[in-house]
């Protein structure tokens, strides 16, 4: 049941994220003041019009896309840079490791969306800068688990059998101990994707971030709030939209960590 | 037990320090603060003017010495935007945000806790099922949209509650329930599952056996076991709830940590940011000494060292 609600509200964000040019009507910056608030189920606005008269349908739909690419980004990046830096620590335990760790251990006594955000605005808003703020906020959680992994990993038979006949540390790290904690990596990267994405929209909510008016669902909801006395689905499409995804991703995010790696805590 | 204190402290101390210098190092790598505070179109003489008398000429390490030197003593210089104390611009603020959280982690454990417990007694049952769906919902739902909603309802429909800013109890309904919506998710989904598995004790089954009440197995043998991970996870949302404060702060227009925090950085008002990411690191470390401290309260067997 929470798997195929999991799965079915994921492929629907796909979907809309992948097809949004198609399946929008309108395009999400093209403004029509006459057609301005114009309340869901107005003639060729299916979900209203927003404050310039924009689409919001169109104008949600390229927010899934918006979201996905930032949330992808994002877990891809900080799970390369992360779970390569904790394959090496675990594996490597000379100094480097311990200062590496004693990072994460810095980095883990901050909470993790004030970090993104103190990052972004000293970095920079727009897209590629969210997306950079959010991995280097978000890497640590990969290198302390495949860390931990590797730390026992490295201990079992096969591997030490491996050590034994001669494998060089290279093949020997990447041949025998990584497809061993791939399984927690890919449990990881599935929790974390929804708490990047609502992360990414709590910052640009915030105004930092991704800026109007591109169509991110953060920023939208930002806008909303000047006009939630006259224009309910504003704020109403943008946020169920977001928590939607936000739902799929978690419930497919616990059906794997149940199905790889029940014993994870993340 | 003292020594562990102490080196935990000392620790903290460390931890805090590097998270400074780790901002200090950032804001100076993202530019002159000064003209990124200024506004376009001032004279490069008043830009001088500014950044000599802010100390902003002076070398590098000059600088970083300064700002160690002050952070020691809690100065952490004059914020650019209000020409006041950074420091007292965040005590000021800080009560607010003691009393949201406190409020929060409060709401959070009066209804979580119950609930976990609850669901994992009735395992598989209707009660649990409810709960499950309340407990996925809630982690699902982004506190900010929470917000805004219950704004729609409670304050823009019924004209119940305030929109926002600080007065009353009944300002500070609406600004708890949305920072505690998220944690107590969380926290109920651990307890849940914290109680489940010792329920499956063997020494359950021997309290049962021996004919006590389910009151006390549950109320008694049960809770006090499932306590350490669910006082784990305790700490470190108390340290996220800063986080979540800072955005539901924002929602409701309350004057604290949080909002200063994002008013200070969409400002550029570095000294405040600093005095403010010193306060939070402080706030979050302790905390987690605290709970580390209550492990050897609830299970003996953890000895700290």
């Amino acid at each position: 049941m929470k798997k195929w609600l999991g799965i079915s509200l994921t492929l629907a964000v796909l979907l809309a994220a992948l097809g949004a040019p198609w399946l929008a009507p309108h395009d999400p910056l093209r403004t029509d003041f006459p057609q301005s608030l114009r309340p869901p189920g107005a003639a060729g606005h299916p979900l209203g019009t927003d404050q310039l008269g924009r689409d919001l349908l169109a104008r949600v739909l390229h927010g899934a896309r918006l979201a996905l690419f930032i949330g992808g980004c994002t877990v891809v990046l900080t799970a390369v840079v992360g779970g390569l830096l904790g394959l090496v620590a675990g594996f490597v335990e000379r100094w480097p490791s311990t200062v590496l760790m004693r990072i994460v251990d810095v980095q883990l006594s901050f909470p993790f969306i004030l970090l993104a955000m103190t990052i972004n605005a000293i970095v920079g808003l727009g897209l590629r800068n969210i997306i950079l703020s959010l991995s280097a906020a978000g890497w640590v959680v990969y290198a302390r688990v495949v860390r931990g992994e590797v730390l026992s990993v490295k201990q079992r038979d096969y591997v030490q059998a491996a050590a034994a006949l001669g494998v060089g540390r290279t093949r020997l790290l990447f041949r025998h101990v990584l497809p061993n904690v791939a399984p927690s990596i890919i449990v990881v990267a599935s929790l974390q994707f929804s708490s990047f994405i609502v992360a990414e929209a709590a910052i640009s909510f915030l105004g930092f971030g991704v800026q109007p008016p591109t169509p991110a669902w953060g920023s939208m909801l930002s806008e909303s709030r000047d006009f939630l006395y006259v224009a309910w689905w504003l704020a109403a499409f943008p946020g169920a939209a977001l928590a939607l995804t936000a739902l799929g991703v978690n419930l497919l995010g616990d059906w794997l960590r149940d199905t790889l790696d029940p014993k994870l805590r993340v | 037990m003292r020594a562990y204190v102490v080196s935990r402290l000392a620790q903290t101390a460390l931890v805090v320090f590097l998270s400074l210098t780790a901002v200090f190092v950032m804001v100076r790598l993202s530019g002159d603060p000064v003209l990124l505070f200024m506004p376009m179109d001032i004279q490069a003489k008043d830009v001088n003017e500014f950044r000599q008398r802010l100390g902003f000429n002076d070398p590098l390490p000059v600088q970083y010495a300064r700002f160690v030197g002050g952070a020691v003593r809690g100065d952490f210089g004059e914020s650019l935007r209000y020409r006041r104390d950074a420091m007292g611009l965040v005590l000021e603020r800080l009560p607010a945000t003691l009393l949201l959280a406190g409020t929060s982690l409060l709401l959070t454990f009066a209804v979580a806790v119950p609930l976990g417990v609850v669901s994992a007694v009735h395992r598989d049952g209707l009660l649990d099922h409810l709960g499950t769906i309340l407990t996925v919902l809630g982690q699902a739902t982004p506190g900010f949209w929470l917000g805004l909603l219950m704004i729609y309802l409670f304050s823009v429909q019924l004209r119940w509650l305030p929109t926002g800013g600080m007065g009353g109890v009944a300002h500070l309904v609406m600004p708890s329930i949305v920072l505690a919506a998220f944690y107590s998710a969380r926290v109920a989904r651990l307890t849940r599952s914290a109680v489940l598995e010792v329920l499956s004790e063997d020494y359950i089954l021997t309290a049962r056996a021996k004919g006590l009440g389910e009151g006390r197995v549950i109320g008694k043998h049960t809770l006090r076991n499932s306590a350490i991970p669910i006082v784990t996870l305790a700490g470190l949302e108390a340290g996220q709830v800063l986080g979540g404060a800072v955005i539901t702060e924002t929602i409701f227009a309350w004057p604290g940590l949080g909002r200063l925090t994002v008013q200070a950085l969409l400002n550029r008002d570095f000294p405040v940011v600093l005095a403010a990411v010193f306060f939070i690191s402080l706030m979050y470390t302790l905390i987690n000494l605290v709970v580390d401290l209550a492990y050897g309260w609830l299970d003996p067997r953890v000895r700290l060292t």
